[in-house]
């Protein structure tokens, strides 16, 4: 059976391509930057925080842990608004982001900082260091060094798991490949597109995390 | 001539004549008067929708219930004889009719060309458009008020197509994947107001929501009609003239409360 590709739908549609593209884009570096941000905090309360701090945080992170992102999406979007908390979907997107690898980015982080030899915080205390001072002239870089590739892999399947957002109408990739079947009835094509261009995205932002890992960290001396 | 050879022609000869007897006796198209014939059996075969609420679903005791079960009752009674329900569906409406299987078909058939040249339509009976439903306190009466607001729609849909080619980039629409996804957001207030069939929104309203959508204006108006076989204009003269009658005595306004949850359009 043979099946004729029909691509002329592109130039029409371009704009809604690009918007997607745009989108989800925003999405993945303000999910990735304030992502890992809380992450780090959650790390740090859960490995070195006061005991009380600790069992708050674990709460949130097996709770998010062990529910599916899209759940999540949908308590922010749909069941906030009874509580009178309303938002937009872009911003309810962003935050069920955030809070969904802050809690995968706290795990791996914890355990980076949990793999730092003891002598580094003895270390900074000799020096007179405080210990918030140690954790982050001392201990941070190279926790995050150690567990980089695979805070990396969670940034990627976070960037790829934005594609459920286009169940609550935002205008993502996913969505604008949605958007093009019901107009044109080309599911074979519109889908093939969106793939191309997730796998892009997916290839760009693992090459940019390398780059930074790169110039973040110090480079060890070949064995 | 063996046993055999004997019980086979006689079983050839019996099957011959039971088929010119079932040629004689097949039923034909063209009946005198179908009007005449349901009087005189005392009995009206109506074709309804079995999985089609709020038109016809069957209810938790297994019997037929909704919009159109309760027209066909109204006019078996105005006609003066019983009742007898068929469940069909979609695709098999249509011949259930032509086959002579039912008398009419009542099951929130619209009305096309393709479907006229086969078979007669009454007058309209049941409402079934799509329109902007917005609750109370929202105010907008044609397409030019949708500007600043937020219109949520089920992405493909019919009133999603419509109510694209009509507005520009000033009405934010939001695309949802599915029914359940737009209602939820009309519910949770994500979306002021929303472009849906007047099915969805009777779904909507039977739930007794805090944000009741009302209708605000039609997009397209695609009525309800009742089916019954050409030729036949006694039977469509009454069947037009109960329905009208009905619709000016308040007895089908009241069905479309019930089942609708709001009451006949006035141009029906």
């Amino acid at each position: 059976m043979s099946y004729t590709f029909d691509f002329s739908w592109i130039g029409a549609y371009l704009p809604v391509i690009l918007k997607g593209l745009a989108v989800t884009v925003e999405l993945t570096v303000v999910g990735g930057l304030l992502g890992v941000a809380l992450g780090t905090a959650c790390a740090w309360a859960r490995a070195l925080g006061p005991a009380w701090l600790k069992p708050v945080v674990a709460a949130y992170v097996e709770f998010v842990r062990n529910t599916p992102f899209l759940i999540q999406l949908f308590f922010v979007f749909f069941g906030l608004p009874s509580l009178g908390v309303r938002m937009s979907e872009l911003e309810a997107a962003n935050l069920a982001m955030v809070i969904n690898l802050g809690a995968y980015g706290c795990e791996i982080i914890r355990a980076g900082i949990e793999a730092t030899p003891r002598g580094q915080f003895e270390a900074g205390a000799s020096l007179g260091m405080s210990r918030f001072e140690t954790f982050r002239h001392v201990v941070l870089i190279p926790a995050l060094q150690k567990i980089w590739p695979a805070l990396s892999s969670q940034i990627v399947i976070v960037m790829l798991g934005s594609a459920a957002v286009s169940q609550i109408a935002a205008e993502d990739l996913t969505f604008a490949a949605n958007f093009i079947q019901s107009r044109t009835f080309r599911a074979f094509e519109a889908y093939m597109l969106s793939t191309a261009l997730y796998l892009v995205l997916a290839i760009l932002l693992r090459q940019a995390l390398r780059g930074i890992g790169w110039t973040l960290f110090p480079r060890r001396a070949a064995r | 001539m063996t046993a055999f050879t004997r019980r086979s022609a006689l079983s050839l000869a019996a099957g011959f004549a039971a088929a010119v007897i079932a040629i004689v006796h097949a039923p034909t198209q063209a009946r005198a008067d179908a009007l005449a014939d349901i009087t005189s059996r005392g009995t009206l075969r109506v074709a309804v929708p079995q999985d089609f609420p709020p038109f016809g679903s069957v209810g938790a005791d297994m019997t037929p219930q909704g919009y159109d079960i309760d027209v066909a009752a109204l006019i078996a009674e105005k006609l003066g004889v019983e009742l007898e329900l068929t469940p069909v569906t979609s695709a098999n409406r249509i011949p259930y009719l032509q086959t002579d299987k039912v008398d009419l078909v009542i099951s929130s058939l619209g009305k096309n060309p393709d479907r006229e040249k086969v078979i007669d339509f009454s007058v309209a009976y049941a409402p079934f458009f799509n329109g902007i439903f917005a609750p109370d306190d929202v105010a907008v009466a044609a397409i030019e008020d949708l500007k600043g607001h937020s219109v949520g729609v089920t992405r493909g849909s019919v009133e999603d197509l419509e109510i694209s080619a009509l507005v520009g980039d000033d009405v934010a629409m939001k695309r949802y994947e599915d029914n359940n996804g737009t209602i939820s957001a009309f519910l949770s207030g994500q979306v002021d107001v929303i472009a849906t069939g007047n099915v969805v929104a009777a779904a909507i309203l039977a739930r007794n929501p805090p944000k009741r959508p009302e209708l605000k204006f039609l997009i397209k108006n695609s009525p309800c009609y009742i089916g019954l076989n050409k030729d036949q204009p006694e039977l469509k003269a009454k069947i037009d003239e109960i329905v009208t009658a009905a619709k000016a005595d308040g007895s089908l306004e009241a069905i479309s409360q019930k089942w609708l949850g709001y009451g006949l359009p006035a141009d029906l």
